[in-house]
């Protein structure tokens, strides 16, 4: 009966924790109306003050300052900056900001943003911190692997700034949902890491009259643009390109790469995190456009910044298109709409569609670990003294990864090899024109011994295996050539718990 | 192939990939090229011969869909003509000159 009484205790405990979140949630709504208050009375004394009425000696202390002794001095080394100033301060603690992500951008955006005294931060992610999130993801920490990432952040946001009102979102962003949430906020922040959302994210922007600022990393480099800036409503020729107006048509699945897959050096992410904070902070504190004589506000060429570690000059600023004339979001002729988008007839994950499921090989060209082991065992202890069951392991990993763990005695063959490859005729074939990074031992004609092609996740391997076969290797079926199913993640799981994983 | 150059001076030009596309072009971002300073027919080369000549000569990767689709740059690539996009330059019918540098950009998503 233990069991059920630690069960019945857990459950107590799971609705005591539920009932302090709502508290704190409660609370932190009671403090942003009344910082909405404060702000509110802050700005009928600035304007009295700039009417010209002199307020010295007026006798309520507290309406005095439109700022907190503390934010005084909290703020002051960016208040003193001109393009800042006390203008540029109260117009932060009055803003409203959503971070979509709290990754590798949304961290260092969030930080900076909380720092700078932002009036309410909103973040929505329904991920959960894990171990290497944590090399880039700089708000969370290790005890709160395991915790939603914006449970996670919004306590270290506390700890550094408790000025500002946090709101957490602990969900994945939904076409149901995103309108009612972004019409909390002033400006969104795109700090996602899929193309499904950045569209939806873009769309709902626009049709809710929301300035947007995007960034995405991948390895060593990173983009950043500012989009619909100035909002303006759909067909209105002078507010700025949407998502859709710089990219028309998604990238086809098969190439988009995540950061699981492609890596990511986090001060790469986080160099792009930190500038959207900035850029953010540039749009919330703009000076009102003074309204040009033909009525058309001046406004900035937009453009588009690239961070490449790796190169010189890192930075790049390129110059992007204005809104597109036909385009499906913010232009006269538009076909999403909010009703669209909320019913499902626009569809994002059908629009950018998902990588192919990978099942290049029949099931006899496939190996688990496990029967792989069973073939070919460690320590080959048979007595009649023969090497039995010799054969060769390719790796297709790229090099980096091969650095990192390898199998002993396993060939390492980058799988950019083979896709480099150009299909052979049967002329080369016959003059054995094999591609020169083949190992000759390999491709020796005497040679018969199976090759078992693995790599991290059992995708590449497959590639590989069918570009061995194109190239004539298998001698007709003589040699066996197959995968190991799975690849390392499941060499890990079944023979080796041991081996890293990365 | 003697003939697809007729005037024996070339342009040269650089051509740049990054945000993955790299991977396509044997791993190196910058590439100087030399095209052919007129086509036969009499026509200067634009970006669309650009293109032809980027898979056919410098690309080593056999998927050619993961940067050409129907015989234009696929979504998700921007092209930049001396750091504009393109399309405020005539896309591919942009005429290269002396001396360009065209980036061609992939859309990153991580974050």
């Amino acid at each position: 009966m233990r069991a059920r009484d630690d069960l019945s205790m857990e459950n107590l405990e799971d609705s005591c924790a539920s009932l302090r979140t709502q508290i704190a949630a409660i609370e932190a709504q009671l403090e942003g109306l009344k910082r909405d208050l404060a702000n509110a009375e802050a700005a009928v004394k600035s304007e009295a003050d700039s009417t010209g009425k002199p307020h010295e000696g007026q006798n309520d202390a507290g309406n005095r300052w439109p700022l907190l002794p503390e934010e005084y001095k909290r703020y002051g080394r960016q208040m003193i900056v001109s393009q800042i100033g006390l203008r540029g301060q109260l117009k932060l603690r009055a803003a409203k900001v959503l971070l979509v992500g709290a990754g590798g951008l949304g961290c260092p955006a969030a930080q900076y943003l909380a720092g700078a005294g932002i009036g309410t931060l909103g973040l929505i992610d329904g991920d959960t911190v894990e171990i290497s999130n944590l090399h880039r993801q700089v708000l969370h920490r290790g005890k709160n692997v395991g915790k939603y990432k914006v449970d996670s952040a919004i306590e270290a946001l506390r700890e550094l700034n408790p000025h500002p009102t946090y709101i957490a979102h602990r969900t994945h962003l939904t076409p149901e949902e995103a309108p009612a949430i972004f019409e909390k906020y002033d400006l969104i922040l795109d700090c996602t890491d899929n193309p499904a959302t950045r569209y939806l994210i873009s769309d709902t922007a626009v049709l809710m009259g929301k300035s947007l600022v995007s960034a995405s990393a991948l390895r060593t480099e990173g983009q950043l643009i500012v989009l619909n800036n100035p909002p303006r409503r759909p067909g209105e020729k002078d507010g700025g390109p949407c998502y859709r107006c710089v990219f028309p048509k998604p990238p086809p699945a098969d190439s988009v790469v995540s950061c699981a897959d492609g890596g990511i050096i986090g001060p790469v992410v986080g160099t792009m995190g930190v500038l959207q904070a900035l850029e953010a902070i540039k749009v919330l504190t703009a000076p009102e456009t003074d309204t040009a004589a033909d009525g058309s506000a001046p406004h900035e060429a937009p453009v588009m910044q690239i961070f490449s570690a790796f190169s010189n000059p890192q930075f790049r600023s390129i110059r992007i298109r204005s809104r597109r004339a036909n385009c499906a979001v913010c232009s006269a002729e538009a076909s999403v709409t909010l009703d669209t988008i909320a019913s499902g007839s626009t569809d994002y994950v059908f629009f950018c569609g998902s990588a192919t499921a990978s099942s290049l090989l029949g099931p006899d060209e496939r190996v688990s670990p496990e029967e792989y082991r069973e073939k070919h065992p460690l320590i080959n202890t048979r007595t009649n003294g023969e090497p039995e069951g010799s054969h060769t392991v390719i790796d297709v990993r790229d090099k980096a990864q091969f650095g990192i763990c390898n199998l002993e005695n396993s060939i390492n063959i980058p799988i950019s090899n083979f896709l480099a490859s150009a299909p052979l005729s049967t002329a080369d074939l016959k003059a054995s024109q094999l591609p020169s990074w083949l190992p000759s031992e390999l491709a020796s004609p005497e040679s018969n011994e199976p090759i078992y092609v693995v790599c991290r996740l059992g995708n590449d391997s497959q590639i590989a295996v069918k570009k061995m076969k194109e190239l004539g290797l298998d001698r007709n079926g003589q040699r066996y050539i197959g995968d190991i199913r799975g690849g390392f993640r499941a060499w890990r799981e079944q023979l080796d718990p041991d081996w890293p994983e990365y | 192939m003697a003939e697809t150059a007729t005037g024996s001076s070339t342009l040269p030009i650089t051509v740049e990939f990054t945000g993955g596309l790299e991977l396509l072009f044997g791993n190196e971002r910058k590439h100087n090229v030399a095209l052919p300073a007129q086509l036969k027919d009499g026509s200067q080369p634009n970006i669309s011969y650009l293109l032809g000549y980027l898979v056919d000569n410098l690309m080593q990767d056999q998927r050619k869909d993961m940067f050409i689709m129907e015989d234009n740059v696929r979504p998700g690539v921007l092209v930049l003509i001396n750091d504009a996009d393109w399309e405020l330059e005539g896309e591919e019918m942009y005429e290269l000159q002396k001396g360009d540098n065209i980036v061609f950009v992939s859309t990153l998503h991580g974050g």
